[in-house]
Order: C-alpha cells, then structure tokens, then sequence
C-alpha cells in the first residue's frame, strides 16, 4: 500500500537542477561588505568628521573625549536604528511583493503608514500627548489595526482577485485615513507642528529605551519572514497548486501579514514613515538573484539596512549644516539604482 | 454496468458533496480510483470535473461525504503527508515570471523540505529524474516564458512528477496543445503509469484520446455520475447522447480498436 513510484534512475552526468547559487552568494558577499563600510561611515561622517581608525579605537574603548561622547551617544543609536528599520522595511517589502505579486505593492499599501499617521494624530488632537513612547505606541497600534482591516478585507478570501481585492482595500483604507489625518492637521496647527515632527521620517532622535521595544518586535517579524521563504515559493505557483504541495495559502498570507505588520509598524513608529525602500529592496534583489523568495528573503535585510544607512549619511552630508529626511534620500538614490538595474537586464535578456 | 471494485483503493470518494459557495457543485460522489490505472474523467464543461479533482485532493473541504486515501480520512493526514502521497496538476498553475525549468521543477520537491533545509541528494536525484521522464532535461537552464506550449506542459508535469506521489491528479494536461503534443503527452502519462508503478486520473476533453488511453472511464454530467466503467463497455452512442447531448455513431478505431465516437 505504502509502495512508492518506482524511482527512475537520473543521468548523474547531466548539468544540476538547480545551479549554484554563485549570484545569490555573490551578492551577500557585496552586501555584508558593503554594510560594513556604510557602518563606519554613518559613524565616521557628519558635522565632526573622524577618521574611521578613531571611531573604531573609541568603539572598543571608550572615554570622556566629545568624539567619544558624540559617537556613543548620538551617531551609534542612530546607526543602530536606521540598521533595524531598514532590515525591517526591506523584509516587509519583500513579504508584501510575494504575497501581492505586484510589482509596485509597498508596505504602505496594507495601510500601515497611513494607519500610523492617523493614530498619532488622533493621540496629538484628542489627548495633547507629545511624548515619544506615546508616539510609538500609538503608531504601532493604528499600523496594527489598518493591517488587520486590509487583511479582513482584501487578504484572507482566497478567490482568483484575491490579489486585486488586497490592493484595492488597501488603497481605499489609506487614502481615506490620509484625508482625515489632513482634515485633523489642516484645522490644528499645533497638532500639525508636532505631526510634522514625526512624519518627516528621521532617524535623529531616537527615544531612550526605544531599543528595548524595538528589538523583540522586529526580531520576531524577521524571524516569522525568513521562515516564510520556501512557502512564498510555493504560493507563487498559484493557490491550488501551493494546496496540492502542502502549503496553506490562508496560513502563509495570515504569518506575513502578522510579519509586516510587526516589521512595517514598529520601523514606522520608531522612525517615521519611510517610503520607497520596501519597494526597491525587493525590486533589486529579484534582479540580482532571481525567483527563489528563500534567498530574496535573507538578502533583503541586509540591502534595506544599506539602502537606510546611505541615506541617512547622504542626508546629513548634502546640505549641511541642515538635514534632508531619510524617506526623500532613499527616492533619490534608489529609483536610479531600480532604473539602472533594468535597464542592464533588460539589455542582457535580448 | 459499474465496475465493482472488490479491494479499496489507495484513492475513493464516499456520498462525497462539494459546494462553491452556497451552489452544490457535485451531488453525492461514490468514486474509486483503481489502483495503478489510468482514470479520465469526461463530461461536458462545467459538470464539476475540476470541482471532484479538487475535492478528491482535499483542495475544497467535502459538505457531506468523505475521501478515503491509503486507509484513512484524507483530512486526518496533515497537508505535508497527503501532500506526499497524492499530487494534483491544476488548470490555474502559472509559472513566476522569468523563473528557469530547473528552478520550477525543484518546486515539486515541497512537501519534502523544511522550513530552513537545504537541497538534498534525494531532491536532486528526483528533479533530474522527473526532467528525464519528460524529455525536458535539456530545456533545464531555458526560461519557462521562452518555451512553447507543449514544453511548458511537459515542464509543469515535470514539478508534478517531481513530488514523487503514487497518485497523480490532472486537470486537463492536453488543452492548449496541439494534436502531435497531445499525443506525445498522453504516451508519456501511459508510460508513466506503466513503467512508474502510479494512479492517474486525469481530465481529457477529447472522448477519442479517453478511449484510447484510460483503463477506466468516469462520466459525469451536472455533478453527478452517469456511468463509468472501462471505455469499451460504456462508450455507447444512447450513453454519449445521454452524456452531451450528441448524437453518434460508435466505431472501432481502427488503430488501437478502442471505441471511436463519430458525431452525426
Ligand atoms: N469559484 C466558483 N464560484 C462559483 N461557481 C463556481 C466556481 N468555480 C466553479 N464554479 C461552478 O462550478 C461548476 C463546475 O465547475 P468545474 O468543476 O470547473 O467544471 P468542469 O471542470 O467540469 O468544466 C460550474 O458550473 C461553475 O460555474
Ligand atoms: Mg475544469
């Protein structure tokens, strides 16, 4: 009863079936070197310029100099957190991409930006509350809540638009939540001051004990994503065909959604909406290492951290002595790279 | 009429409704699949053919009824060991854009991997295997978008035979190919079940092709089964009319001497 289809015997010498990952490799190799570099830069350059010799000798050893102070107490936390959210808007980028099949599908489209927005203005409006931990909570929270909105609404039916349905409630939940958040802000000019604070999505003035918040969260987001992998690629093969193999569609989109909301929603919260980058990461990715979701998966933190961290240090250095937002700087140098890396696709496929 | 199967077989339907929605697509469905056979099931379009592949692959959950595989309830197995006993090629299946034949094929290899292993000796051996079988070793590095519709098909039957089930549902395999194709398909399923110890079921649409290569055939017609037997006893021209509506003169092909149904 158990016996098995009689295994054919495979011509060994024929080419394997799936070649060695050398692209995939390759390009973790560029990325980690690449973090790397943009670790010490982000440390290194800024108003106060230091030779990266120096910040690393004041990494291992601290002391009272300002250098010291400068580098522990302002440029590592900001390091810090702009390696967190950008390793977790580039997996949730690339959860959403899975899961929509849609090219042009970011985080914000399950609403969470928008949802975030909404709930922080509502916290400044209706409660006066302007302090950073409120700000995260309430951010978190309304993220949280426009996800499991979308979700009910365009995520869980499991017909042949399921893919249009989810991008249509998660346009109309955002552009509708983004008009009331401006309708709030254009009639109260002080909620609007404190809103523009947060909406500019900087990475400057991270809360104390905002680490403490931040780490479990995205850690089991990134967890729950990199897990999804091999289940993505399955999916992508249809939802029947993905039953037939054993994976369960419901199940797989629930966990990314519970994924992008914890990834997407505390990078949110903690610094501000950033856009583009969940777009980008797992645009470039797909070029650069193909189809298979597993290894999209483990690269795309490491280019969403880079992507963020160059920002962030191009943001400080193009305009000094001012700051340009993160979110514009990430648009700025990441539509060239897209475009560059299609167009040398694009040429090489012909 | 009827076929009485004497033993139970590894794959059968008891009093099996399917609903979509709130329509009730099949009506009490008592179906075994014989073992080690290859099954076509015919009838017109929209009778349910797809609707009892899916139920019968626990795809959609039964209203009434239950399927039986390898001794037990179908929904007591887990997803992953059903997933390894029974596979279902279905009509909806697209191939991720720009992915290569080696890749997809590898796709089958699911129910066997877990969450963070790696490709194992096992994997290869049954990918090169499954590619091998359906003469596409050689398109292993070509894009699925570039091939053309009879390689594509091959390539999709490929991931199937890739996950190594003794029970192979097909939801229509020939359609969209042309006449040389669908033969050269239909010799590799024979093959297949022949040389490869497996149950096939598939959809044909074309009643000729199921008579010459189905050992059993099951008709249905609004949900239901008219008849089902191996095709000599049930092609018959009252059976065809009753089934779609057609009247016909039933012929021995004079090739293979299976019955051949001429319209009128
Ligand atoms: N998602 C669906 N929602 C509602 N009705 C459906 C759906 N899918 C199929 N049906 C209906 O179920 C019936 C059987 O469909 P199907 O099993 O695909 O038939 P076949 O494969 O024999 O052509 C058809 O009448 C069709 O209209
Ligand atoms: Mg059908």
């Amino acid at each position: 009863m158990n016996d098995r289809p009689s295994p054919v015997i495979a011509d060994t010498t024929a080419s394997p079936a799936i070649s060695f990952p050398w692209r995939a490799l390759l390009t973790a190799l560029a990325l980690c070197s690449l973090l790397l570099i943009v670790i010490l830069a982000s440390l290194s350059l800024g108003a106060r310029d230091m030779s990266s010799h120096h910040v690393v000798d004041l990494l291992m050893a601290p002391d009272s100099s300002a250098d010291s102070v400068v580098i522990w107490q302002m440029r590592l936390p900001r390091t810090v957190l702009g390696l967190l959210v950008g390793a977790a808007l580039g997996l949730a980028g690339t959860l959403i991409q899975a899961l929509t099949r849609n090219p042009l599908a970011d985080p914000g489209l399950l609403g969470i930006n928008s949802g975030a927005a909404f709930a922080v203005v509502v916290g400044l409006s209706l409660f006066g509350i302007d302090d950073a931990g409120v700000r995260l909570a309430a951010a978190l929270g309304g993220s949280a809540f426009c996800a499991v909105l979308v979700y009910i609404l365009g995520g869980s039916s499991n017909g042949k638009n399921q893919h249009t349905r989810l991008v249509l409630a998660g346009v109309a939940i955002s552009v509708s939540l983004g008009a009331c958040t401006g309708i709030i802000t254009l009639f109260d000019s002080a909620v609007f001051d404190s809103y523009r604070f947060w909406a500019v999505g900087a990475l400057n003035s991270p809360p104390p004990g905002l680490y403490s918040v931040l780490l479990p969260v995205i850690g089991l987001g990134a967890v729950i994503a990199l897990s999804l992998g091999g289940k993505l690629n399955a999916l992508a093969l249809g939802d029947d065909l993905a039953l037939a193999l054993g994976a369960q569609p419901v199940q797989v989109r629930a966990l990314s959604f519970l994924a992008i909301t914890l990834l997407c929603g505390s990078a949110t919260a903690a610094a501000g909406p950033i856009g583009f980058v969940g777009l980008v990461v797992p645009h470039a990715l797909r070029l650069l290492v193909g189809q298979d979701w597993r290894w999209i998966m483990w690269l795309s933190p490491l280019a969403g951290a880079a992507l963020v961290l160059v920002s962030d240090i191009l943001g400080r250095l193009i305009v000094l002595p001012g700051e340009l937002e993160v979110g514009i700087v990430c648009a700025l140098i990441g539509t060239p790279v897209l475009l560059g890396l299609i167009i040398h696709f694009s040429r090489r496929s012909r | 009429m009827n076929i009485h199967v004497s033993y139970p077989s590894r794959l059968y339907s008891d009093k099996l409704s399917l609903d979509c929605g709130s329509t009730r697509i099949c009506h009490d469905i008592s179906v075994a699949i014989p073992d080690r056979g290859f099954t076509v099931i015919i009838g017109p379009n929209g009778c349910g053919k797809s609707t009892l592949l899916r139920g019968l692959s626990r795809l959609v959950r039964p209203s009434a009824g239950k399927v039986h595989l390898d001794g037990k309830v179908i929904s007591d197995y887990s997803t992953r060991e059903v997933a390894q006993r029974l596979g279902l090629l279905p009509q909806s299946a697209q191939a991720p854009e720009g992915i290569r034949v080696g890749e997809l094929v590898s796709r089958g290899r699911f129910p066997y991997r877990r969450a963070f292993s790696t490709w194992s000796d096992e994997d290869e051996r049954a990918v090169l295997a499954a590619l091998q079988a359906t003469s596409t070793l050689e398109l292993i590095d070509r894009e699925v978008d570039t091939l053309s519709g009879g390689q594509r098909q091959r390539v999709w039957i490929a991931l199937a035979l890739a996950q190594e089930t003794p029970v192979l549902l097909l939801d229509e395999p020939t359609t969209f190919l042309d006449i040389a194709h669908q033969i050269e398909l239909l010799n590799l399923l024979r093959n297949l079940k022949e040389t490869g110890n497996r149950t096939l079921v598939a959809v044909l649409h074309d009643l000729n092709h199921a008579c010459r290569y189905a050992d059993h055939l099951i008709a249905m017609r609004d949900g239901r089964i008219l008849f089902e037997g191996s095709p000599a006893e049930i092609i018959t021209p009252s059976n065809i009319e009753a089934l779609f509506g057609l009247r016909c003169v039933v012929i021995s092909d004079p090739v293979s001497g299976t019955p051949l149904v001429v319209p009128r």
